[in-house]
């Protein structure tokens, strides 16, 4: 087989990390009927076939209640991540465009990060009446300062160079200053920022789950399911709490090594490597 | 009906130090090419960005026609060509995009400069100063332009290519009755080039 | 005299990526050869973008991570590995940059000079050597930014020969600078060379080169079209059309300026490289086969139908 250069290597990893999530979402959300079906014939089965996860307490697949939980983590993930970075963006950049606005949101960016996240989302969640809707609203309302901080410097940077100094003295309107010359420039740090939130919001919306201030007990999430299951780890079923923490590690490390791999691909210092 | 400096002062902000420019006047005429020489680090470059409106004096006022230059809106009719081509063309865009962000740049243009019609899908890390020197000049030329200011732009670029320039420039300054102003370490150029040579000195 | 720097069929090439992940490779310097002997300011000639920064990151061995160089280098003689050109650089072989982002912007002009000595011997050499270019005791307590471009420079000399080199490679050491600053700028690497070393001399600037250069190679699209003696110039004894062009381009030598533009790395085409602009040009000009780099008359030069001669 012919060798792959460092920039195909890395486009490989990426395609295969995102094609891995897909996978799991799919199949996480194909198995959502398996995952709720009780079975008291089968109760609290180890790990074996047909069950690689082993069953709990109601006799439930918990192979498929992991996926199932882990898919509705990704989509969570995907949505609150979408979300933050969006606000993020515009924030950032109508900060560092107006005056006034930056003195508004820089000091918003502060508070924000001054809050311990944990405690931020939570209360955000509690005021959103919890469950789906209040997990959304808490994991993405408090995730974009950073991004927007980092966002914010590197218009700020923008803003002086003199290609866009010129362009502005050519009569270019404001509009297409920033479609043409601000958001391109912006796209690396905003999709690198992006992925690398996904496994932030993921683990998020588990810790909230766990600590019950998210999504309701009969969803199966993994917060929902680590959090049932360490009443039974002391009765000797650690199949019930070790495989969906397993899994939720595993693809947090995937969207990281999906970040960085995005990361090397745009980074302007190691483009041609 | 002219480009004037009337006693121009700048300095920056943070250094509390003495003036970049103190005092300085200066008219440009249309059809005019006036050379600025002036030992390095006395405000040549400053000055031309005062002219241009990329900086706002201290004290003083640029006057175009008689009105303060910072009233014209949309396209200024005062163009900088910078000492730095490759500074000035966003790194992003090809160039084709970048030439003509302002509107079609014209085709004799193009073909007075030698821009390879190739050169217009490529990026601006991929070609020589001297190339993207000709499209910065080529979009300065806009339909608005009436004065160019001309800073150090041949200073990093082959001889051959500066004669080209220079050659084309004259021409098309002439045929549109632009004022120039050219700054440059190089007398000969000057001489070459100007109708008159002013040095940078404040007119007690 | 034994040269001291040897440089033969040198090759510089570029490694990038373009649209999305195929690789390519640019050749930048192509077949290159030269030497300086002690004493000689060499000076090479090309415009922006030619390439010629990357020969002496070349010679010094600090190419950027995706280029690869090709051919022999010899330093006195012996080869000039990348481990000893990490031990030479700094010490017997010196770069003058090109600006004062060379410079650390932290740290005052003399503990720079210095590179951090304090012992006093260093002391009085760092005061000696700005001694002579003129730069006061006040400006060893200065940081960068507080220096005028033209005392960057000497800066920048200055801390390049304070270890006493004897090979300097001087990076276009002379833009932005007036005509009063750049001439003396210059006349320091003229001194260095009468002290002994070779100075190598990059720039675009054709005329403030031939103020002090003894040999003035010519690059054109990554070669050397021409390697002539600086009096050759006045003299009008040039080799290759392209020199002669440039020549004529002076500002003060009637300012003719010939049509089209250099091709650049990746669209080197067949045979000579100037014969789409060249009015001499003959059919047997556009190839087959690259044009041999050949000795005449007392220089070198890459044509087949060079200037007052008849066909090699």
């Amino acid at each position: 087989m012919r060798r792959l250069n460092q920039r195909q290597r890395a486009l490989l990893l990426l395609l295969l990390a995102a094609a891995v999530l897909l996978a799991i979402t799919l199949a996480g959300a194909l198995l959502t009927g398996r995952a709720m079906e009780t079975d008291f014939s089968r109760l609290n089965l180890a790990p074996d076939l047909p069950y690689l996860f082993g069953t709990d307490w109601m006799g439930r697949d918990m192979f498929a209640r992991t996926l199932t939980g882990l898919s509705l983590s990704i989509r969570i993930g995907a949505l609150t991540a979408c979300v933050s970075a969006v606000i993020a963006l515009v924030l950032g950049v109508a900060a560092a465009l107006n005056r006034k606005l930056d003195a508004v949101f820089s000091w918003c960016i502060d508070l924000f990060l001054g809050i311990p996240h944990i405690l931020l989302v939570m209360l955000i969640s509690l005021a959103f009446g919890r469950g789906f809707l209040g997990v959304v609203a808490g994991v993405s309302l408090s995730h974009w300062p950073s991004l927007a901080r980092l966002l914010r410097g590197e218009v700020l940077q923008l803003r002086q160079a003199p290609y866009l100094r010129l362009a502005r003295k050519l009569g270019v309107p404001r509009r297409d200053l920033i479609r043409r010359h601000l958001l391109p420039h912006l796209l690396p740090q905003f999709l690198t920022g992006l992925i690398l939130q996904f496994p932030h919001a993921i683990l998020h919306e588990a810790s909230v789950t766990f600590l019950g201030f998210g999504l309701s007990s009969e969803q199966p999430a993994i917060g929902v399911i680590l959090s049932e299951s360490m009443r039974y780890l002391t009765t000797g079923r650690w199949w019930l709490a070790l495989f969906p923490g397993l899994a939720l590690v595993g693809v947090v490390l995937l969207f990281a090594a999906l970040g960085e791999q995005a990361r090397r691909l745009l980074d302007p210092s190691s483009i041609h490597q | 009906m002219s480009l004037e400096a009337k006693s121009l002062t700048f300095r920056y902000r943070r250094r509390g130090q003495s003036p970049v420019l103190e005092g300085v006047n200066l008219t440009l005429e249309p059809g005019e090419r006036v050379g600025l020489s002036a030992p390095s680090g006395r405000g040549k470059t400053t000055l031309c960005k005062l002219l241009a409106g990329y900086e706002r004096p201290v004290q003083g006022t640029v006057l175009l026609d008689g009105r303060p230059l910072e009233q014209y809106k949309g396209a200024c009719p005062v163009q900088m060509i910078w000492q730095h081509p490759e500074t000035v063309l966003d790194p992003l865009l090809p160039l084709g995009v970048s030439l003509n962000e302002a509107g079609a740049v014209e085709e004799r243009l193009l073909e007075e400069l030698h821009i390879q019609p190739g050169w217009l899908t490529r990026y601006p890390q991929e070609l020589s100063g001297g190339e993207l020197q000709r499209f910065c000049i080529a979009r300065a030329l806009g339909p608005a332009t009436r004065y160019l200011l001309c800073d150090e732009i041949t200073a990093m670029l082959d001889l051959i290519t500066q004669t080209q320039i220079w050659d084309f420039l004259l021409r098309e300054a002439q045929r549109r009755n632009l004022g120039l102003l050219i700054v440059s370490h190089s007398a000969p150029l000057l001489e070459r080039v100007c109708t008159r040579i002013q040095s940078l000195s404040p007119i007690p | 005299m034994e040269p001291i720097l040897q440089v033969e069929h040198l090759s510089i090439s570029f490694s990038q990526y373009h649209r999305g992940t195929r690789k390519r490779t640019l050749p930048v310097i192509h077949d290159l050869s030269f030497s300086i002997c002690p004493g000689q300011v060499t000076a090479v000639v090309g415009s922006s973008g030619s390439g010629k920064s990357l020969l002496a990151h070349g010679i010094l061995g600090i190419l950027p991570y995706n280029s690869a160089l090709e051919g022999t280098i010899l330093y006195q003689g012996t080869p000039l590995t990348q481990r000893r050109a990490e031990q030479l650089r700094g010490r017997e072989i010196v770069l003058v940059p090109q600006g004062v982002t060379y410079l650390d912007p932290l740290m005052e002009v003399g503990p720079q000079i210095r590179k951090g000595r304090r012992d006093p011997r260093s002391k009085a050499r760092s005061r000696a050597v700005l001694e002579r270019y003129g730069l006061g005791p006040e400006v060893e307590k200065r940081y960068p930014f507080e220096l005028s471009g033209g005392m960057a420079r000497r800066v920048l000399i200055a801390s390049a020969v304070v270890e006493q080199p004897k090979l300097i490679l001087a990076d276009e050491p002379t833009p932005g600078l007036d005509a009063r600053a750049a001439s003396r700028i210059l006349g320091h690497f003229r001194e260095l060379a009468e002290d002994g070393a070779g100075v190598l001399l990059i720039t675009h600037d054709l005329e403030l080169a031939l103020t002090i250069a003894h040999r003035v190679l010519v690059l054109y699209a990554g070669e050397t079209i021409e390697e002539a003696s600086a009096a050759d110039f006045s003299a009008g004894r040039l080799r290759h059309p392209y020199t002669r062009a440039l020549w004529a381009a002076l500002p003060q030598n009637g300012f003719t300026p010939i049509p089209g533009t250099q091709p650049y790395p990746g669209e080197i085409s067949d045979g000579c490289q100037f014969a789409p602009r060249c009015p001499r040009c003959r059919p047997e000009c556009r190839g087959p086969g690259p044009v041999p780099y050949v000795p005449r008359a007392g220089g070198w030069v890459r044509c087949r139908f060079p200037e007052g001669g008849e066909a090699l």
